[in-house]
């Protein structure tokens, strides 16, 4: 069986409406044999009775009804296929301005962002307004296609024009590892098969590069970090002693014996055991979900955090960070969110906001203080009680949080600590 | 050797987990929706594992729609029974007995549509805060539109053009009184990553699933078992064919597919090779483009 051992490549989507993100996805999976037959046929009678040419890529993700009516994408899709060497999630992202958030839920669980450049247009702000979403998310791993060159001729020039034009704005953002392909989504060149129409480009087509990515140095192996999520105590005779608390590793590596500290409260104990299910493990690493118990009888309950005794979070009551404003209501001045951190939740208060990002031209507003829609701020954030906080740079599960607008429910903010 | 990553079934049971203890701490009274297929008796087997030793914290709830395969009901009992969960039953003939719903007509009739008013009145009935789903994004174009954590309005409603960002893995979970959340634990899942953890953990699913004798007959392009449900055609000729289900559902619009995969092994090889996804021989799933995203905003599952 070829998927027994491969591992998981999660990707988004990025860039301007109409770049072809879904038409892109949607020429991923057909030219990959990973279309099922009933769904080809499905999309085949859609396509002709809009009256489409040929069959039209984009429906493979454009699920909803509303989708469909307006040739557009408005919440994110997900879809899955393997090849021999990987198996992959894609999350195809709408890239309208007004759904922005949910670019951004796409995004936050992805190792990887192909983000989408029309060849006529260039960077757009859509364009970087993403790219910029996807470097504070700290996606490690960028690969900006340059579609449509079907209607630029296959240009070459026009293709470097690009690159430079997008290296330009990538050196304002902290994106490692960039790679730029020219393809045609809708006649599939460099998607899956290299292109015949482009034999000045020497690179790999898109799917090579995504089965090639090297994913395993993006989990954190050093510092250990486990969010408490609930206490399990069995009711039963057979176990009536058991007391461990369940959780998913943050990062870092747990074994039994290990000296660790429970945060907030300080108390120091050892690891006595570690347990998944029946088995009884000698170590525990990200980002395995499983059962830690400690030697010493201390309170310990949800939202608290274990850590190693020699390597410890900061608690903090005031906290940084860039947030993506999510909701259509602008933030009040001082008003109390219910802010989710880890399996921590407290109140918190926007009590300053640092500077907002002008999108266009990536320098720093000093001076706009409104938080709208979409915006993305440098804010001071205080909190009812500490938050055991590593940076967003080392630590994605330790360095995000939420914000809970209370009087709806809704959640308003993805926080990234600085 | 030590390896530090997962392999991506172990990553998926890990996300699956950590959802469903998430649930159990957020929630006041959340059930596993059991219909007996493989999807949700995977979940039942993710929930043991999550909380073992404990018991599983979650009733099971089965909307019953009267028209069941026999074999899925002793199946449902054995389980239920093994893990000591508690079983609540949401009866659609009821629902009818009550004037809750009116019975479709014809030869295409179903119950299908009618389990929403039954679920949703459940749900109402029995407080339940949380109802916990084996749905799987890979299934059907609307599916995956779901996030992990999706809010229903106090009509039970989902509204896919409005739902709440999910980032990370941090799943809000707040609710106003009458409203509730679909949690959806296997939502990453592909069908073979589902049949490869069944084989892997090796775990029990009801004997429809295994290539077997049964009395059939041709509609819709798929063989619909002889039931006392079932309306024949004069031009519809009942004949005995070996056949295994993809999903199940309702006796009344499961079809089955010609097979010889009696062990797990060969159903997987057999699943790997397939053509066509599992809805497909779903009449409802057939009825209109939208039939799914219809359904799933009023209520379904
Ligand atoms: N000529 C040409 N047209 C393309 C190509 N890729 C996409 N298109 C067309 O561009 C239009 C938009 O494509 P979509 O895939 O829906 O764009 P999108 O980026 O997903 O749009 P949103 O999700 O709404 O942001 C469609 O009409 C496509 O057929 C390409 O390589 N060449
Ligand atoms: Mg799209």
């Amino acid at each position: 069986m070829t998927t027994q051992t491969s591992q998981l490549l999660r990707f988004t989507t990025a860039g301007s409406v109409d770049d072809g993100k879904s038409t892109l996805i949607g020429r991923l999976l057909y030219d990959s044999k990973s279309i099922f037959e009933d769904q080809l046929d499905a999309i085949e009678k859609t396509s002709q009775r809009k009256g489409h040419d040929g069959v039209d890529l984009a429906l493979f993700t454009d699920g909803l009804r509303d989708e469909r009516e307006q040739g557009i994408t408005i919440d994110v899709a997900y879809r899955y296929f393997s090849t021999p060497k990987r198996k992959f999630i894609i999350a195809d992202t709408p890239g309208h301005i007004q759904y922005t958030r949910n670019m951004v839920t796409g995004a936050s669980t992805a190792n990887a962002a192909i983000i989408l450049i029309d060849a006529r247009n260039g960077v757009v702000e859509q364009t970087k307004r993403h790219s910029y979403i996807a470097s504070l998310l700290q996606i490690s791993h960028v690969i900006v296609c340059v579609n449509k060159m079907d209607l630029v001729d296959w240009s070459e020039d026009r293709f470097n024009e690009i690159v430079s034009e997008y290296e330009a704005v990538a050196s304002k953002m902290l994106v490692k590892d960039v790679h730029y392909i020219p393809i045609s989504a809708l006649k599939g060149d460099n998607v899956v098969n290299r292109s015949e129409n482009m034999n000045w480009y020497m690179g790999a087509p898109l799917l090579h590069s995504l089965e090639t990515l090297h994913i395993s140095s993006d989990i954190n192996k050093v510092d250990a970090r486990f969010a408490v999520q609930t206490v399990i105590r069995p009711q039963s005779e057979e176990h009536r002693d058991f007391r461990g608390y369940a959780g998913r590793v943050a990062s870092g590596i747990f074994r039994p014996g290990d000296d660790v500290v429970v945060l907030p409260s300080g108390f120091q104990s050892k690891i006595s055991r570690i347990d998944f299910d029946t088995k009884e493990l000698n170590e525990a690493f990200a980002p395995m979900s499983v059962i830690l118990s400690l030697d010493s009888d201390i309170d310990v309950s949800r939202g608290d955090m274990i850590v190693k005794a020699n390597n410890q979070p900061e608690p903090e009551q005031d906290v940084e960070a860039m947030i993506c404003w999510l909701n259509n209501k602008a933030a009040r001045p001082r008003t109390k969110f219910s802010i989710l951190h880890t399996t921590n939740e407290q109140k918190a208060m926007i009590r300053e906001v640092v500077y907002k990002m002008n999108i266009d031209t990536l320098e720093r507003n000093m001076d706009d203080k409104e938080i709208g829609m979409n915006d993305i701020c440098r804010v001071k954030i205080r909190t009812t009680q500490p938050l055991m906080i590593d940076s967003y740079r080392e630590n994605r599960t330790t360095g995000s949080f939420i914000l809970i607008d209370d009087a709806t429910n809704e959640t308003v903010a993805a926080g990234m600590i600085l | 050797m030590n390896k530090y990553y997962l392999d991506h079934l172990e990553e998926l049971e890990s996300e699956a987990i950590f959802v469903l203890r998430e649930v159990a701490a957020n929630f006041q009274n959340p059930v596993i929706l059991f219909s007996g297929g493989k999807d949700s008796i995977v979940v039942t087997h993710l929930a043991k594992k999550a909380f073992y030793p404990a018991k599983i914290p979650f009733s099971l709830l089965h909307v019953d729609t009267g028209h069941n395969f026999p074999e899925t009901i002793d199946f449902r009992d054995k389980l239920v029974e093994s893990l000591g969960v508690y079983l609540l039953v949401g009866s659609v003939q009821k629902s009818i007995d009550d004037g809750r719903v009116a019975e479709e007509r014809g030869k295409n009739a179903t119950r299908n549509s009618l389990q929403i008013t039954t679920l949703l009145d459940t749900i109402e009935e029995e407080r339940i805060d949380c109802a916990i789903g084996g749905a799987r994004r890979d299934e059907e174009k609307a599916r995956a539109k779901e996030r992990f954590f999706s809010h229903r309005d106090d009509f039970g409603q989902w509204d896919p053009k409005n739902q709440r960002p999910e980032l990370w893995n941090l799943f809000n979970a707040k609710h106003f009184e009458g409203e509730h959340f679909r949690v959806f634990p296997i939502s990453n899942w592909t069908e073979m990553d589902v049949w490869g953890y069944i084989l892997r953990e090796n775990i029990a699913i009801p004997s429809l699933y295994y290539a077997h004798e049964r009395r059939v007959l041709w509609r819709n392009n798929s063989w619909i078992p002889e039931s006392e449900h079932l309306q024949i055609d004069e031009n519809e000729e009942i004949v005995t064919k070996k056949i295994r289900f993809r999903t199940l559902g309702d006796i009344t619009i499961t079809g089955g597919i010609e097979s010889d995969a009696d062990t797990l092994e060969k159903i997987v090889a057999e699943v790997a090779a397939m053509r066509e996804t599992e809805r497909g021989n779903r009449a409802d799933d057939k009825r209109s483009e939208s039939a799914m995203e219809d359904r799933k905003r009023q209520g379904y599952f």
